[in-house]
This record gives structure tokens, sequence and C-alpha cells, in this order.
């Protein structure tokens, strides 16, 4: 008999031991951080900053008052953090597929549903350090919400982190590679950012298009923005939190399916 | 004995191209089995059902016992695989890389530090432990994913041409490195290569061509008075400038 434990201690090691790698590989890559922070911050400081008197906001839920465009914008670049880490994990994920990293990966024991959820807690795990260090930079610029919030949002973070994360798993799995990858970001990431709530609310888009409306309220992007920003100010909203949880069932069972070697796509591949 | 693997009636195809037909081998419990073919062969394809990164559509595999369809926790835990591409992280240091393969085969800290000391010590790399894989030859490359394989104690090791893109020296060092580990520790190997020194007159042999097997054997019986190369281009009819490596 091997030494390999398969029981539940064997897999609380496991992921363990995949959480372990995916933080080592974000912290040797500083650069990555880095880029994951400014992004955001040239939103914020400079966009937003740009945008505040032009963009005039009624008073909307969560918000009892009238905001500032900072603050109105900040839970959509929390979400923005984590769609890029979302792609960004997939993106590792065709670059371990390329190296042969990932086949280390699925040969291990452990069930691979099992490998890839912890593959997408493991990038969540990530995407929830850069959103602290960005509320922190975002707080002491001055931008207020109940301070409270920094609890409040983690549940909702891991939420919206995962939902994110598996469509980023779901998309590597049917990229070949990762030339086809930055398609891939501008047809996903532009497309799903400015087309939700993150820089303007719903009603505004009504205002100057229906179907633009329609996109962004069916757009998942926008109830992951809708579930932080609310969880930021102690709120649950009811149904971005049921469209999230429904959205990732849907893309990791995808991405289960198109990673599973009877069904999916690996299979029908020749490497 | 035991069977350490067992592959009966195993096809597969990628589209209207069928890469592997039929195929049936054995390997016993602690024997050195080489898998030879030239490239395009199906080797490749073999040892991505066995180790079930592609699923096998007909046929059926086993390792221990274990059907790998329908039982493939147990049957992989058994599994230690070195790829024919390098699968390590080059940016992780060779411990680092260790700990996350104990890890992924779920074994605690304590023994995984035990049974990286002893993989790296069999394959001759514990001054290189600290070092990023990336700064490694090629060489210690190869050894450090043989330590890596080892680490979990498999009863059966898959390696998938694991001396390609090596110098001589170091290719005949990985030969030498793991016959000796199947004899030290009793694990089996299923060694798939196309190349014929790397093979002994007393292994056994399964001679693998556009996805059938042709025969089995033990390589003095196939070799004859003609040697293993000439006997393999008689049987396969290909052009001996296919067998430069």
């Amino acid at each position: 008999m091997s030494l390999s434990d398969l029981g539940w201690r064997g897999r609380a090691r496991a992921f363990r031991g995949i959480v372990w790698r995916e933080t080592l590989r974000f912290l040797r890559q500083r650069e990555r951080f880095f880029a994951a922070l400014v992004r955001p911050l040239v939103w914020l400081f400079i966009f937003a900053a740009g945008f505040r008197a032009v963009l005039g906001l009624s008073i909307t839920p969560p918000y009892v008052t009238y905001v500032l465009y900072e603050v109105y914008i900040t839970p959509g670049l929390v979400a923005m953090i984590q769609l890029f880490n979302g792609m960004q994990s997939s993106l590792s994920m065709v670059y371990d597929r390329e190296t042969g990293a990932m086949r280390t990966l699925l040969v291990s024991p452990f069930p691979r549903w099992f490998l890839l959820l912890s593959k997408l807690l493991a990038g969540v795990a990530v995407s929830i350090l850069q959103v602290y260090a960005f509320l922190a930079i975002a707080w002491a610029w001055g931008i207020r919400w109940p301070a409270s919030g920094f609890f409040t949002v983690f549940p909702a973070l891991v939420l919206s982190g995962m939902m994110l994360g598996a469509i980023g798993l779901l998309l590597s799995s049917t990229i070949r590679q990762l030339e086809n990858f930055a398609g891939v970001m501008n047809f996903v990431i532009f497309p799903m950012f400015f087309a939700s709530t993150a820089l303007y609310p719903l009603w505004r888009l009504r205002e100057s298009s229906t179907l633009l409306h329609d996109i962004a309220a069916a757009n998942p992007f926008t109830h992951a923005t809708e579930l932080i920003r609310f969880a930021l100010y102690g709120q649950v909203n009811l149904f971005a939190l049921g469209f999230v949880v429904g959205a990732t069932l849907v893309f990791m069972g995808l991405a289960i399916y198109a990673y599973d070697p009877s069904k999916g796509l690996i299979g029908r591949r020749r490497r | 004995m035991t069977e350490a693997l067992s592959v009966r009636g195993v096809s597969h195809s990628f589209g209207a191209t069928r890469a592997l037909d039929d195929v049936s081998l054995t390997v016993e419990e602690g024997a050195f089995v080489a898998l030879l073919g030239v490239n395009g062969a199906g080797k490749t394809t073999l040892f991505s059902l066995v180790t079930r990164l592609y699923d096998n559509i007909t046929g059926e595999i086993r390792v221990f016992g274990h059907d790998l369809r329908r039982n493939p926790g147990p049957a992989l835990a058994e599994l230690g695989v070195v790829f024919q591409s390098r699968a390590l992280d080059g940016d992780l240091t060779v411990a680092q890389n260790l700990s996350y393969h104990a890890a992924l085969h779920g074994l605690p800290r304590r023994v995984a530090r035990e049974r990286s000391d002893a993989a790296l010590a069999a394959v001759g790399l514990e001054p290189q432990r600290g070092k990023r894989v990336a700064a490694l030859s090629g060489g210690q490359q190869r050894r450090a994913e043989i330590a890596r394989a080892l680490l979990h104690q498999p009863r059966l090791l898959l390696l998938d041409e694991p001396t390609v893109g090596l110098d001589v020296k170091s290719r005949r060092e990985v030969v030498r490195l793991v016959r000796a580990l199947g004899r030290d520790t009793g694990v089996g190997v299923l060694w798939a290569t196309h190349l014929f020194d790397e093979i002994e007159d007393d292994d056994e042999v399964v001679l693998l061509h556009r996805g059938r097997v042709l025969e089995t054997g033990r390589a003095r019986a196939i070799a004859g008075e003609r040697g293993l190369a000439e006997s393999f281009l008689a049987m396969t009819g290909i052009e001996r400038e296919m067998l430069t490596p």
C-alpha cells in the first residue's frame, strides 16, 4: 500500500497544500500583487475624482444619503479585483496545463471536483488578500463605509470570488493556448465590467438604453457587485445573493464537467 | 504474483485517428517492463489513460486490482508518474515541489519531510533541496521528478520517455537510477522509450506500433539473433532513419 491518505484528513492536507502553493506563487510574483492594486486605485484616484462632478447619483439602497462617486464605485472596484483575479487564476491553469503542472494536480488520487474546488478556493483566498489591501488604502484615502463593513463584506467576497473564479475555471478548460487568453480578457473582462452596476446604477443605464439595462441586469458581475455593496453596509441583497450562488453552481458544474476525463474537453484533446 | 498493472483491450481515438487499438499488457509487481515504440506509437496516450488524464473509452485498466474507472482514488494512490513533459514548478524550490506533491497525496507534514529526505537521498539530490527548480540542470530536474514520483511510496512507477532531452551522461544516470530503485525497493516500473540501448536482455518488452501491441516477451527472445533494433525494424516495417533519437 502506498502512504497516500484518502480520508478526510488527507483531503484537508491536499486542500491546504493547494492554497499554500497558490499563495506562494502569488507572493513570488510581486508585480502581480501591485498590478492588482494599482488598477482599481487608478480608477478610484483619477477616474472617480474626474467624474465626481459629472455623474449625479440619486439615493439608492444601501445608501441613505447622497454619496460621492468614489464611494459608489468602491464595491465595483472590489469586484473588479476579484474578476481580474479569477481570470488570472484561470490563466495560471492554462499555464499549468501547458507546462504539465496540471497533470501533477490531476493525477492526485482525490476526486477531480475536489481538486478543482480547492484550486478555486485558493484563488479566492488570494483575491481576498488583494481586496483587503485595496479597502485599507481606500479607507486611508478618506472613503467611508461602516467600519463593521470590513467584517460583513467577507462572506460576500468568498461568494463573489467563487463565482468569478468558476467563470475563469470554465474559460480555462476551453482555452487551448495561452495566446488565446488575451482575446478572452477583452471579450470577457471589459464587457462584464462596463455592462454592470460597477460604475453606474441600473436606473442610469435604463435612461440611456433599455437593452444595455437588460444586459447589465443579467450580468453575473452586476450581482457580485451589488452583493458586495450591500455587505459593505451590513446588509444582504437577497436577489444578488441568490443570483451569485446560482451562477456559481452553474459555472462550477460546467467547469467540473469540462475537466471530467470521461466527458470533458481535455479527454478529446491530444497534447 | 500480483499484477501491478493490467491493461485489457484498451482503445482510444482522437476524432478519426485511432491512437490505441485493442491494447493489452501486464506489469507484474516489482517487474521492469519497457514499452517500446517510436514517436506516435501511442505510448503517451496509453500513459494518459493509465493516469486517468483521458478516460479509457473501451476496455479495462486495473492498478493492483483497482478498476481505474470505478475506483480511481486507490488506483492513482499506487502510481508514481514521471511525465514526458516537465511537470515541476520552476519558481518553487525542490523541497517546495515535493511538499506540494506530498499534500496532493494527503501525507502528514512529518511523513512528507521524512519521505522527501529519503526520496532525495535515493536520487542523490539532497544538496539541491533548497534550490529553485529552474536553476537545476535537465538531468537534475528529471531526478527531482523521480523523487517526487516516489514520495508517497507507490508500488508502480510510470515513466514516459524520461530521458528525452538529456545528454548521454544524464541519460545513463537516470536509467541506472530507476533500475536500482526497482531492485532495492521492489517498485514495479513501466518505462516508455524509443531507445533500444535503454533495454536490457532480461527486460520484459511490450512493442507498441501505430497503437497496436505487436509483440510481448523478454527482450532477448524478441531480439533473437538479429538484435533488438533489427527485429524491431522487421516487425514494424519502418525505415531505419526513424530510429534516430
